[in-house]
Parts: C-alpha cells; structure tokens; sequence
C-alpha cells in the first residue's frame, strides 16, 4: 500500500500497517493490469483504513490511503483510480450524527467526481461510517429524489460491537456484487448508528422488488448449508434493521454500503471460532475483480 | 421532514440567536430515560421526548438557516423539526446545556458545517430537551433533571429554554500577580496553600519562601502554580519517593521495623536485578517499553481517573482514556489497543446509604462506560482487556483505571532535546478545563468538592487526538522530533518543563491558541486541557511538522525554543511569566520522612453457616463482580484493527468469559506471536493482607496470560496502586505491604516491574477506599494459532486442575457473601513459575482445548462458566482441603487452571503435568454441571451427594438474560 499524496519527505513514503510498501507512484494506472489502485479516503477520525487497505491488497488490489486534504488540494483525483473505498470510523467525530459532515463534504465538493466514478461503473463501496455517508449524500438514491431509507441508533440505544452472519442477497441488482451472490460472510459490527429505518413500509417493498438491497443478517446458526434470516431477533440482527437489512446498493448496483466490517475477517484466525468459511476477503476480491 | 414554524423567532440577524429544534421519531435514549427514572425510584414518567437544540448567532438569512437544517441537522426518514421558540407543551420541559467553556464538540462542528456549506460565520451552541411525559410533581421533575439528565458540575438545566452562550474568539488577558511570601509565618503560608489549592505542605512552602528570598523577589502567580503543579503528588510522586518506616506488627504481637530509602526506588531495584533481554525502559519514560520481535518494541501504561469520574463519570473517564493514549504517544508508539479496570459501589445501593454530594454508583457506572466507549471507539482502538468490580468501599470514589498499549519500531523513539529546538505544540485548543487537575488528585474529596471542582473536570474531544495519533506517528517515522511528551497534569508547565529539564527553555505565551477569551497567563501555562502534545522539534523539521499537521487538519503552535541557560522562562509578549532555575523546579522539593504502621489480623474462629452449595454456585455465578460484563463490553469495540484473537467473550455463544486479550498487530502479520494482555485485583484480600493483594494479584494476571496461551518467561508487570490519604500511617502501612509484596510477587514470578502509577488521597470525607492494587500483565503468545478459550469445545474430553485448594476463606467472594469472618486468605504460591511453565508447553504444543483460570468464586463458578461458553455439561470430583463442601467449591486459592484437552492426550498429560496437576472429570453432553468432592485423603467425602446444576440455570445466572434468545440484560 502506498499514501499517494505529497509526501513531506519523498524519499519516505508511508508503509504503515502492511508488510510490502512501494515507491510511491503518482500514476497509479501503470499496474492496473494486475493491480488495480484502489482509493481508500481518509477523513478526520477515520479508522478501518488499514484493515481496508490490508483486505484490498490480500484480494489483488492496490489499496492508496489518500486523506481528504489531498483529494481537496488536488494533489490526487478520484478519476485515477478504478474502485473506491469508505472505510468505517467517526468522522469528523460524527458530533452531527453518524457520517453526516462527511455526507456534507461529499456532496458540496466531491460529489461530481464520485457520481462519474459510479457512472462509469467502477466500484464504490461504504462500510459502517462510509455506508453512513455515501446514504446520507445521496449517492445511493436516485439523483435528486428525495431520500426514503436512513441509518439511525441502534434500537438499544447503545453502541454494539459483536460478530453477525451475513448474506450477499440473491437478486441485488449490483453487478460487481453477482460474483458472490448468496454468499455467508461472517464478520462484526461495531456501531452506534446502524438501524436501517425507512419512512414507510413501502419503501422496504420497493428496495426489494429494485433489488437494491445487498446484504441481510442471518441468524446465529445460519452457515454454509443452512441459512436463515435474522426475523428482526437481537442480536442476530444487532440493531433492529427493518427487514433484517445489512447493506443497500444503488439503482445501478455500482455504489454498494453495508454496516458490518468485512475487513476484519480476511484471514481465518481473525474468526473467533465457529464454521469455517465466509470470510469477508469475498467481497474485496469481488471488488478487486470489477475494478480490474 | 415535517417542519414547524413556531413563534416568531426565526428571522435571523446578527444580533438574535436562532434556535433549532430536532426530534427524532423514535429515539431509543427515550426509553433509556423512562428506565431510568423507574431505577432512580421516581414513578409517573410514561415516556419521554427527547430534542436536539441548537443555537446559531451569525448573519443568516431564512434560507441559509433552511439549507443548514436540509443539509446538516435534519434526517429526512427521522427527524422532525421547529425553527424558533417551541411549541408550548402540557408537558414539563427540562433542558440541559454544557456550562460555558465545557467542550462541545456538536457546536464546533456545526460551524465548521456552516463553513463547509458556505454560509456566513457563525456560532453554535447546543442543548438537550426532555419533554417528560406522565404524571409527574415537581419533585419528580426535579430528581429526574438532577440525578438523570443533567450533571451540575458541567452542565445547567432549567424548565424550558436557556438562554445560549457562545465562545467567542479568544485574546488573553495579560494580567500576572505578584504574590507575597516574604516574611509569612507557617500558619500563613499554610492558609495560602489551601486557599490557592496547591496542596503544598509547609517544608514545601518554606523551601519556595527561601528560594525566593534568595533571588530577592516575590513570586508570580504562574511561578508558585508551577511549583504546585511540578511538585504535587500527582506528578512528582512524593510519597513513592520519600524514605519510609514501616512498622509492621504479626499477628503473634511481634513488631518488625523495616526502612526503604523511596519506594519507587525499591520497585526500580528489583527490575534492575532481572533485567531480562527484552526490556526497553522501565520506569523512566511516560510507559513502560518491551520487545516484541524483531522489528518492534510495545509499550504500556496503565493511569487512573478516581477524582474526576467520580464527578462527571462521563467526562472523566473520557478523558482518563485520552490521557493514557497520548502516555504511550509520548513514548512514541501508535495506540493499538485500550484496557480499563472499574471498581464501584454496589450498583443496588439504596438511596439512603448515599452520602451527600455523591453520584449513585449506578450512573456512575453508566456514565464511565459510556466515557471508555465513546473514546475508545472513536480513536478507532479494540478495548480488549479489563475487569468490572462492585464493592460498598467504593461508594464514593470510584475508581477507573485506563490502560494503553502501543506499538513502535525499535529505538524510534527520542529522548533528547537539543538547544535550539522549537517547542511546538499540536492537537486541542487550551483553556481553563483542567486547571488544577493534578493538585485537585493530590488531596482528598468531601461533600463540597463538586461545586468546586467545575473547572477540573473535562470532556474529551476524541477525533483531535486521532489526529494528533497520525500526525506523531508520521513525525516518528519522519525523525522530525528530538522528544515529544504529552500535556497531562499540569499542562504546558510540565511538558516544557520536563522536557527541557536539562536544557532550560523560553516559552511565549502569546501566540498559544485558545477556545475562548480572559485566560490569563498562568492559566494558559498551567491548563491541563485535552489533546495536546509537545515535541521538541530542530527548526529545519518544522515546515514539514506543519504539512502533516494540516493534512490531518491538525493545530499545531510554535511556542518557544529550548535554550541551554537552565532555566524556565516564560513570557506573555513583553511581560515575565515565569523565571525558575530548572534545578529548583526539579530538584528543590524537600523529600518527605513517612511512617506506615501495619497490624495483621489476629486469627479468629471461624464458623460455617450452612449453605445449599448448588444454589451459592449459582448466587456466585450471578454477583455483580462474577457475572458476565456483556451490557458494558459489547459497548467497546473489541475487533478494530482487525488483531483481536483472543476476545472478552468466547464459545458457540460468544457469552463465556475471556480470561485475556491477545492481539495480533497491525503490521506485523510476517510472523505467528502475538501479544495478550491480563490484569489480576483483589481489593478484598487486601483488606486483610495488602501484602498477599500483591502476590494474588500477579498470580491472576499471570494465570490468566498462560490461560490465554501466553509465556510465562516473557511477562512484563505494571503496579497501579490506589490508595487513601498517605500523611495517615494506617493507609500507609498498608500500602508498603503492599509494595513489599510486589517487590516479592516480581522475584518470585521472576517478572519486572515496567511502569507503574499511584493515585493516592481516595478519600471522602475521611474515609479510604480499601486499598487497590490492580496488576496488568503483558506476555507473548509464541504462536496466535494456539491461542485458548475458556469454553468447552467436545464431549468426552477430559478435565484438569492444576493447583491446590486451601481451606482459608479470607478475601473470598463467597465469604463477603455468607458473612463468613474467616480473617485468613489463601496462601500465595511458592514455586508458580513450575506450574506455569508446564501449563505452557502443554498449551504451545497444542494438547489443550480450553483453559479456564480459577479466581472469583472458586473452583465451582470457573467449572461453571467454561460449561457455559461451551453450553455443554461437566462430570468431575475436585480436591478438598478439608471436610466442607462449600469450601472444596468456593475456595479462591491462588495458582490454580483448568484445562480441558482430549481423551487422546491424556497420558501425555499426566506425565506432563505429574503432581502439578489432576485430571478431574470429563466433559459431558448433558446439560448440567455436576461435581462430586473428594476428602483431603482422596476418597469422596462421606454421605455427599454430587453438587448439580442445572445448565440452563448457570446460563441464566451468569448471563441474566432469560432463555428467550432475544432478551437483553
């Protein structure tokens, strides 16, 4: 992984969480072929971005941690890179609600970029507090059409950090997310705003019927063979989702979000024992694979 | 969105604030408060309505202030909202708004929102709405605001409105008071200390009475808070440092005298004598240092936050974690990881057993969890390790013990300040929260000690210190610093002050930014306000400080130069603040004589009261201190960062108990060890024994490790001692025995001490909490692929105890549960390193599948929570050490694991294990726990049927929950 932004000493490019660190490159494209780069945006209390990065780079891609200073001094473009990532965290403190500022910020200056980016269909993808402010930019509605679906509190109340099943829905409409269709993937929440809340039934009917939702929670014995969804039941569905609703794309299924951190389960010992399998690494190959 | 327009207020202009209102439909913190208020006894409140507020002064037009609440304030799906006045409302309306200068990090985000939109500037301000709902007297209201919604220490509330207050940008006021000391007899420069809260004795006032006789001047203000500050307990440690006598007397009456030329010196010497290969700094930097591999070294600290969460248990533990993250800044690691041990009053506590001026344990409690998560979570680091215990000695003073550990490259980090150098400081904006924090900690508190202490007591800003975590990790790998510490206790006095120790430095106060006006000059000097660091960086370095700075959108301040004249010079522009000598500063502290007087206890008969042994495991399983801790620790979260093997919670339910943290860092995924992470606290043994406290104490944190799967020949220790007022020789005594047992637990578990802390003076009202040593532990796990968990993992497999049982009670949970006075505890264990280390090779070679430390609750509770995390039975026959049942069960005796392996192994393990151990039983597919005891001579004991529990009722005890899968405690 490279920080892909002017360095204030060139000759020591940050390498941080990962084992392999590079040059830093300022053309990125150069090793598409095999390596497609991969943007990983870094606001003020982000905090999965290594993880994101590590995942990216285990599933073929080459993962750039680049901050949202650089992306605004125009040191690095979004068009340089084939698929984006917003890693979790609390940006800007989410003092205004969870992903609400960084929603502001991508809307009042980034948003051009990152609706061509999901025009041309490279990969989006938003987990946790970048889920919270690609929905709540906009970038997951339709463009101009007033927004139906939220994130709010968790039904307790209270922050929940804890490991759920997950099923990457058949019929969604993403098309990079088809590769894994019905795949389990096993992985946790750690989250204080994840509650999928719309503002009438309806509208669960509609995301449904556009194929529009990406991920469900499972229940707690769900694997391989056996899948069940969660029934709305804590705490297989950890925050009280409408329709046990882990993860929603937009209406050209390029831009994706979800809650829970696939980024944590990219190796088997990160999972605290159970079934083997369903390893979130299937999703960053998924990306990976798309953004080639 | 529905909005409302009410009242006339909304037109915007320069001069009239105005106000927005947000309700969510179905906020969950509603319910909260109605549970909340049936908790605090007050009946009637049905339900509750809860708003966010906000205030905007600036020059906003109706359509600027629209687009705000579109774009920023306003969930279309949820929120409802009024511009203006409120509605009237039949209901009683409380609201509640920090006090002016509390951080609020809403209504400083608000207006960098408003900026980002490209409005014009503004000022924000915030407050909470509570529309209560029911059948409510004034009474009611009252209690509900006072003692649910709002903390007078930081906040105010009222029926209806507040009127807003908004920071303003800052100027300083230039004002430095001379204060007269020369000629002041003893009582006066007593009555000065007290009334300038310095908490300096008389040897210590006379000393800077002389010093400045010697010079032939007055002292400024600054200048005598300097010396407060620099000299306190807090930092300076001067009962650790003072030449000590104990008096010691058996329990036979025999009197042994026994003198330590400082305490600290004492512990340092033991570490010294060890000196294992893989220690990096002990004692010296802000955390202790060790080796990890080849490429890297750890760091840990542990710290406690007692005074301040005991007033604002939100704030203060708050910022207990930002304090002890930016301690293993200082030693230039990235924070990796947090731990947190909290001790607090029964949370049942009856009203009337509170004492005046005391929050109930119960919001305590919530309060400090919600502090550590809140911090925690948003610096994005796992909370992994800790331990949650209740107790009536800690009614009203809590105590909160935070912990972090770090990671950084061998011998990145520097540690010495060149002349020249500039002093900069980055991070959070500096104003009057926290000022005598650290002398506020030197002295005891009393009923009176939250009206006073508004300005001690903080609110973290956790997102300025993640980016001040980039910012210095970034500086560390760039070398652009000569040394960096943190601001903790006495602010910019002892950042500048320590670091330039040897140097001397030149501080101007005038350019230091602050979050609002009428500071004065010894206030920005000594303000212990959050987030902020000091590094010691060469003047070619800066620029490139100030890039990082600004691309994590950091403040980052030049505020002098590091001189080489040996002293401390401060200035606010043209106007002297400060001239000390550095060696007055640090060296001209009288060092205090100390006597401690310690009795044991005199043995007494005990007697047995009877007990249905099944339904004591049961109330153990389900006492507060045993039971499972899932309503606070799913509120941390335990996986960021991707490295968490070894959980807080383990088996197919993921609600066993974990006994430690393991961690695989981030960037060292090129190899298989891992670090793990334990801690061990008995305040209950040390009631009777603070000396045995110490070694049972280590023996758990280093149980627990091995448990985990970590080397006990790779153990490094950290002492916290919590302890009441030293001047008084009970308290002390108490705390050397409790020294004199680290310094014994460290030879015999041949395990140095690496850092350490002491939070002295926990006192309300004259009386101590009991004394408190918490050990945290940090080991090695040779290979995170045999990492263990306390759960049972197969049916058939067999069970061991490692260890031996005792027949004394002492300091037992079961004896505080019974009444039983048994006034002996458990024997420490002679020889544990033997147990231990085969203990470990049988778990590195993989022949374990669950290993299970035995501590509260005996032997029984861990048999018990093993079957849970498993949710499979147990058939076994453990040791007596006498003819009691309930003892064989309760008994808490040191040095003790169980093991599960399987049938296949079990030779192996005999031969392994030989006299250290006993295979015990088998692990069963039926749901029920059931242990038979056999007599001392290994035959059952006579006429005793086998102690059955029901599993499900184990589960149910340990979790609370029902059996419904859907309940929550």
């Amino acid at each position: 992984m490279r920080r892909c932004e002017p360095s204030p000493d060139e000759d020591q490019p940050r390498t941080d969480a990962l084992e392999e660190s590079g040059p830093c490159e300022n053309n990125p494209k150069e090793d598409a072929v095999t390596a497609p780069p991969i943007l990983i945006l870094h606001s003020p209390g982000t905090n999965r971005d290594a993880e994101a990065a590590l995942a990216v780079k285990l599933a073929g891609g080459d993962p750039s941690i680049v901050s949202m200073n650089g992306l605004r001094g125009g040191a690095v473009s979004v068009s340089g890179f084939a698929a984006l990532v917003l890693p979790g965290g609390f940006s800007y403190g989410d003092a205004l609600g969870a992903g609400t500022r960084l929603a502001l910020e991508l809307r009042t200056w980034l948003y051009e970029e990152l609706a061509g980016a999901v025009r041309s269909g490279r990969p989006v993808l938003g987990i946790c507090n970048g889920f919270q402010a690609l929905l709540k930019s906009g970038l997951l509605g339709e463009p101009g059409a007033p927004r139906r679906v939220t994130l709010t509190d968790n039904a307790n109340g209270l922050f929940e950090c804890r490991w759920v099943n997950l099923r990457v829905e058949p019929g969604c409409r993403s098309g990079w997310l088809s590769a894994i269709e019905g795949a389990l993937i096993r992985c946790p929440v750690a989250h204080g705003e994840g509650r999928v809340a719309v503002t009438d039934p309806e509208v669960v009917r509609n995301l449904e019927d556009e194929g529009l939702v990406a991920f469900r929670y499972l229940s707690e014995d769900s694997h391989a063979e056996v899948e069940r969804v969660a029934g709305g039941h804590y705490p297989a569905n950890p925050n009280g989702s409408v329709a046990d609703i882990a993860g929603l794309c937009d209406p050209t299924g390029t831009a994706v979000g979800l809650m829970p951190h696939p980024e944590d389960h990219v190796v088997d010992w990160q999972r605290p024992g159970g079934p083997p399998g369903g390893r979130g690494l299937a999703l960053f190959e998924a990306l990976v694979d798309a953004a080639r | 969105m529905p909005t409302t327009h009410a009242g006339k207020g909304s037109g915007v202009g320069s001069g009239v604030p105005v106000r927005i209102q947000v309700t969510s439909s179905d906020d969950p913190r509603a319910g909260r408060i109605v549970e909340g208020a049936r908790l605090l006894g007050v009946s009637g409140l049905v339900a509750c309505r809860v708003s966010r507020v906000h205030y905007l002064q600036g020059d906003l037009s109706a359509a600027d202030v629209e687009r705000l609440c579109r774009e920023v304030l306003v969930d279309p799906v949820v929120d409802e909202l009024v511009v203006g006045s409120p509605a009237t409302t039949p209901h009683p309306a409380v609201e509640v708004a920090p006090r002016p200068g509390v951080t609020d990090t809403e209504a400083r985000e608000l207006e960098r929102a408003a900026a980002a939109l490209g409005l014009p500037p503004v000022l924000a301000s915030t407050a909470r709405r509570y529309e209560l709902i029911g059948d409510l007297d004034t009474a009611a209201v009252s209690a509900i605001s006072s003692r649910l919604l709002a903390n007078d220490t930081i906040e105010q509330h009222s029926l209806g409105p507040i009127p807003p207050s908004f920071d303003a940008p800052a100027t300083a006021g230039a004002r430095v008071e001379s204060v007269t000391l020369s000629g002041l007899a003893d009582a006066d420069l007593l009555s000065l200390s007290r009334e300038r809260l310095l908490s300096l004795d008389l040897a210590e006032m006379r000393a800077i009475q002389e010093h400045f006789g010697r010079e032939g001047r007055e002292p400024t203000d600054a200048e005598l808070e300097t010396l407060a500050q620099t000299w306190s307990e807090h930092c300076l440690h001067k009962t650790f440092r003072a030449r000590v006598r104990l008096e010691h007397t058996r329990a036979d009456g025999s009197v042994t005298v026994a003198r330590y030329n400082g305490l600290l010196a004492a512990l340092r010497t033991v570490t010294e004598e060890l000196d294992p290969p893989w220690l990096r700094s002990a004692f010296d930097d802000n955390a202790g240092i060790v080796a990890f591999d080849d490429d890297f070294d750890l760091a840990f600290k542990v710290e406690t936050h007692n005074h301040p969460s005991a007033l604002e248990p939100f704030g203060g533990a708050n910022t207990g974690i930002g304090g002890v993250v930016r301690d293993v800044m200082g030693v230039s690691a990235r924070p990796i990881a947090c731990t947190n041990v909290l001790c607090f009053g029964p949370p049942d506590l009856a009203d009337r057993d509170l004492p005046p001026g005391v929050l109930h344990p119960r919001r305590v409690r919530d309060g400090v969890v919600a502090g550590i998560g809140d911090y925690g979570n948003k610096l994005g680091l796992p909370t992994v390790n800790g331990a949650v215990l209740y107790d009536e000695g800690y009614v009203a003073n809590p105590l909160v013990y935070c912990g972090a550990l770090g990671l950084l490259p061998s011998g990145s980090h520097p540690t010495e300040p060149k002349v020249g150098d500039g002093i900069i400081a980055i991070g959070g904006r500096t104003g009057r929260d926290g000022i005598h924090g650290a002398t506020f900690s030197s002295a005891g508190m009393d009923e009176a000690t939250a009206e006073q202490a508004g300005t001690v007591v903080q609110i973290g800003d956790p997102i300025t210190e993640k980016g001040c975590i980039e910012v210095v990790e970034e500086a560390r790998d760039l070398r652009l610093y000569h040394a960096i510490t943190d601001c903790g206790a006495g602010g910019f006095s002892s950042a500048v002050g320590e670091m330039g120790e040897h140097l001397g430095a030149e501080v101007d106060l005038v350019g230091a930014p602050l979050k609002y006006e009428g500071l004065e000059p010894w206030e920005i000097w000594l303000s212990e306000a959050q987030e902020r660091m000091v590094m010691a960086v060469p003047p070619g370095a800066v620029e490139t400080l100030r890039h990082l700075c600004d691309r994590h959108d950091v403040e980052m301040t030049d505020l002098g130069s590091f001189t080489g004249t040996g002293r401390l010079v401060v200035r606010y522009g043209e106007q002297p603040v400060v001239d000390l000598p550095m060696d007055f500063l640090h060296g001209g502290v009288p060092r205090r004589e100390m006597v401690g007087r310690w009795a044991d206890p005199v043995p007494e008969p005990v007697r047995w009261p009877a007990a249905d042994p099944a339904r004591l495991v049961l109330d153990l399983l389900s006492h507060p201190t045993v039971a499972s801790k899932e309503a606070i620790v799913r509120t941390y979260d335990h996986e960021v960062r991707g490295g968490t093997v070894g959980r807080p919670f383990v088996g197919v339910r993921a609600d066993g108990p974990g006994d430690g943290a393991v961690l695989k860092p981030l960037g060292t995924w090129g190899h298989d060890m891992a670090v793990a992470l334990a801690v061990g606290i008995n305040p209950r043994i040390g009631r009777l024994d603070p000396w045995a406290m110490a070694l049972h104490a280590i023996d758990e944190a280093v149980r627990n490790l091995v448990a985990v799967g970590a080397d006990p020949g790779r153990v490094a220790l950290l002492d916290n001692f919590c302890w009441g007022d030293p001047t008084k020789p009970d308290r002390l005594g108490s705390l050397v025995r409790a020294v004199e047992g680290c310094l014994e637990g460290a030879r015999r578990y041949r395990m140095p001490f690496i850092s350490g802390k002491d939070s002295l003076f926990n006192e309300f009202a004259g009386e101590a909490i009991p004394g408190t040593l918490l050990i945290s532990a940090l080991g090695l796990v040779p290979d995170l692929h045999r990492t263990l968990g306390s759960a049972l993992t197969g049916a058939g497999h067999d069970l061991w105890l490692v260890g031996e049982p005792s027949d004394r009670l002492g300091g037992s949970l079961v004896a505080e549960l019974l009444g039983i006075g048994d006034r002996l505890v458990p024997p420490a264990v002679e020889d544990p390193l033997r147990r231990y280390q085969a203990v470990h090779r049988l778990i590195a070679e993989g022949s374990v599948t669950a290993a299970h430390d035995v501590s509260d609750g005996g032997v029984a509770a861990a048999l018990a929570e093993m079957a849970v995390g498993g949710r499979l039975g147990v058939e076994v026959t453990v040791p007596a050490p006498g003819e009691s049942v309930v003892v064989a069960l309760t008994n808490e005796a040191p040095g003790r694991l169980l093991l599960e392996s399987p049938r296949a192994r079990r030779d192996h393990i005999e031969a392994r294990l030989g006299p250290l151990g006993r295979r015990v039983g088998t692990v069963t597919a039926e749901p029920s726990i059931r242990i038979c005891v056999a007599g001392p001579a290994g035959g059952p004991i006579p006429h005793r049927e086998p102690v059955t529990i029901d599993l499900d009722a184990a589960v149910r005890a340990f979790t609370g929950r029902g059996s419904a899968p859907d309940g929550r405690p």
